[in-house]
């Protein structure tokens, strides 16, 4: 009950220090710029000077909404960072903590609560975004992403990847060094699993390797992978498997994580919030 | 009064040899010291010297390295004993973004509080500490002052059994500190016991039972105030004494002189009203008697020069 209470508090922290404001401002500035683009898309000249074909818009439409979803998947990124690491170090630094834990409540409900509120967040606010964005494209451009379900759900579980490693560092750390850690550790996995690509794409299994590596200790990159594939109409999948070099591309991917691949992600944030958990139980106030 | 019942023989607070260690730093050795239920039990020392380290192992916020203690009889930390306890910490910062009245319904919620005694709990604490006009602000308008008043009134929610005050009345003025003793006396009258914990004598003097007194982490005396200060003393202002007269005070104590004012060491409460009578009629113009405010900081600052 009172992980509840906890998560709910988080969600009205979230609500009154506007940061779901500033958010919502933000992302419905970047959906009306970026309809305002599409909308021009379809005016497009080709080549020769004539109109370009419904499938030649709808092929840039994809790729430019790729591109979009990587800017909303690092603002997520950067927000679970940031929100997650201040959390706690936050409260203990205010004496705000200690008020609350001299009440009859334990500190994994803390810690879970917290958890919870910002699971919450990051899955509405990746489902809101998503939906609206994606709607937008398919009724300007033609272009409709063949599987938004689990695009919502590839992208919310980044933010919790990251989120949960940030309220980890926040049992520990200053609120501003565990966001620019887990930040980091964002744009780190992100670069090796590019680094990975190209060993992968040029059959060198020491560079593959790093990738392999990266996404089984940040598991941000495997599941970027995952939504970008849930953008990737049939054609242009087709396409990239006949170059050889695909591998290497950031912004693509040629099927889902595997199935243990994402058992192993589920379990790899069971592991990071019971750390969470032991660490502050082990935590001196 | 409170009716004495058999709970009421378990103390409040029993401690022994609680000890707490920060890598090499050594903020509590060996605090050994019982609390009855119903005492207002004041904690004094210097800062640095381990009081508020007490406070927090007392409610399990952090844990001994050595030695054992209990509260209202159970083991420290003891989770349903936290409901029995109201804490007001000596850092009193509150969510800034929620308002006085939705921080106490938090707390009500964390106490495990009956939601039907919410609102009467809210009212009562807000009309205790003075903050029913500013119940709806949010808390990040609060001066420090009022921020504590908060903190106050969350300490009392649900009528603990047990309150631990850490500095209470360091962001008060005045009147906050009348206030805060006035409701220290209520809580008395009520039979809860507080633990206050504080480096302002005059605070403790005027309220405590018992004192306690630490530096560099250990309890270096412990007793009531009449104990701790041993002897009486009394504060004259008196005029028209010659020198003959003040041979024949000698009598009453160890007197000394400053300016107006005579203070009076070594008499009892008794021997006040003779004193009085005898400066009359020598012919001494009394304009005030008061029991000597220096004697409990004269004691404390002895105390600690002993060490």
């Amino acid at each position: 009950m009172l992980v509840l209470a906890i998560a709910r508090l988080t969600i009205r922290e979230a609500a009154r220090r506007r940061l779901l404001l500033a958010l919502l401002i933000l992302t419905v500035i970047a959906i009306l710029l970026s309809a305002w683009g599409f909308s021009h898309m379809t005016t497009l000249k080709c080549e020769d000077g004539s109109p370009c074909t419904a499938e030649q818009v709808r092929g840039v439409a994809f790729a430019l909404t790729t591109l979009l979803a990587f800017m909303f998947s690092f603002v997520l990124a950067l927000s679970a960072a940031f929100t997650g690491s201040s959390s706690i170090a936050s409260e203990v630094e205010s004496g705000i903590a200690q008020a609350i834990l001299a009440r009859p409540i334990s500190r994994t409900e803390v810690v879970l609560g917290k958890w919870l509120g910002f699971t919450v967040l990051i899955t509405v606010y990746a489902a809101v975004v998503s939906v609206i964005e994606l709607g937008l494209v398919a009724w300007i451009t033609g272009y409709a992403a063949p599987h938004v379900a689990p695009f919502i759900a590839f992208l919310a579980a980044e933010g919790m990847v990251l989120m949960s490693m940030a309220l980890l560092f926040s049992t520990r750390l200053s609120n501003i060094t565990g966001g620019v850690m887990a930040v980091s550790a964002f744009g780190l996995a992100w670069i090796a699993g590019i680094v990975g690509g190209f060993g992968q794409a040029f059959n060198n299994d020491t560079v593959r390797s790093v990738g392999t590596i990266s996404r089984l200790l940040i598991p941000t990159d495997g599941l970027w992978r995952g939504a970008i594939y849930s953008l990737e109409p049939a054609v242009y999948i087709a396409a990239q498997n006949t170059v050889r070099q695909s591998a290497a591309n950031p912004f693509y991917a040629s099927s889902y994580p595997a199935w243990p691949y994402l058992a192993w992600v589920t379990l790899w944030i069971v592991v990071i919030v019971g750390l969470a958990v032991v660490s502050f139980q082990r935590r001196e106030l | 009064m409170p009716t004495p019942s058999a709970s009421s023989a378990i103390p409040a607070i029993h401690t022994v040899e609680l000890a707490k260690r920060y890598a090499k730093t050594v903020a509590l050795s060996g605090l050994t010291m019982t609390v009855p239920q119903g005492e207002v039990f004041g904690f004094l020392g210097p800062n640095g010297a381990g009081k508020t380290t007490a406070v927090k192992l007392l409610l399990g916020l952090t844990g001994p390295t050595s030695g054992e203690g209990f509260v209202l009889g159970a083991p420290l930390g003891d989770r349903a004993t936290r409901r029995r306890i109201g804490y007001l910490p000596e850092l009193f910062r509150y969510q800034g973004w929620l308002s006085a009245r939705e921080v106490l319904a938090l707390h009500c919620r964390l106490a495990g509080l009956p939601r039907s005694t919410w609102q009467p709990e809210l009212d009562h604490a807000l009309r205790t500490v003075g903050l029913t006009d500013r119940a709806g602000d949010r808390v990040n308008t609060f001066s420090k002052g009022m921020q504590q008043r908060l903190g106050l009134g969350v300490a009392l929610l649900g009528k603990p059994d047990l309150v631990l005050l850490d500095e209470p009345t360091s962001a008060l003025d005045p009147v906050g500190r009348q206030d805060v003793r006035e409701i220290l006396l209520a809580l008395k009258a009520r039979g809860t016991t507080v633990f206050l914990n504080s480096h302002l004598l005059s605070e403790v003097e005027k309220v405590c039972d018992r004192v306690a007194v630490v530096d560099h982490g250990r309890v270096i005396a412990i007793g009531t105030l009449d104990d701790l200060l041993g002897e009486n003393a009394v504060r004259l202002r008196v005029a028209g004494l010659n020198g003959a007269h003040r041979a024949e005070l000698a009598r009453f104590g160890e007197i000394r002189e400053e300016g107006d004012w005579l203070t009076v060491r070594g008499l009892g409460l008794e021997g006040v009203p003779d004193l009085v009578a005898t400066l009359i009629r020598m012919g001494g113009r009394v304009y005030a008697v008061e029991p000597s405010h220096q004697s409990l900081e004269d004691r404390f600052l002895q105390l600690l020069g002993d060490q």
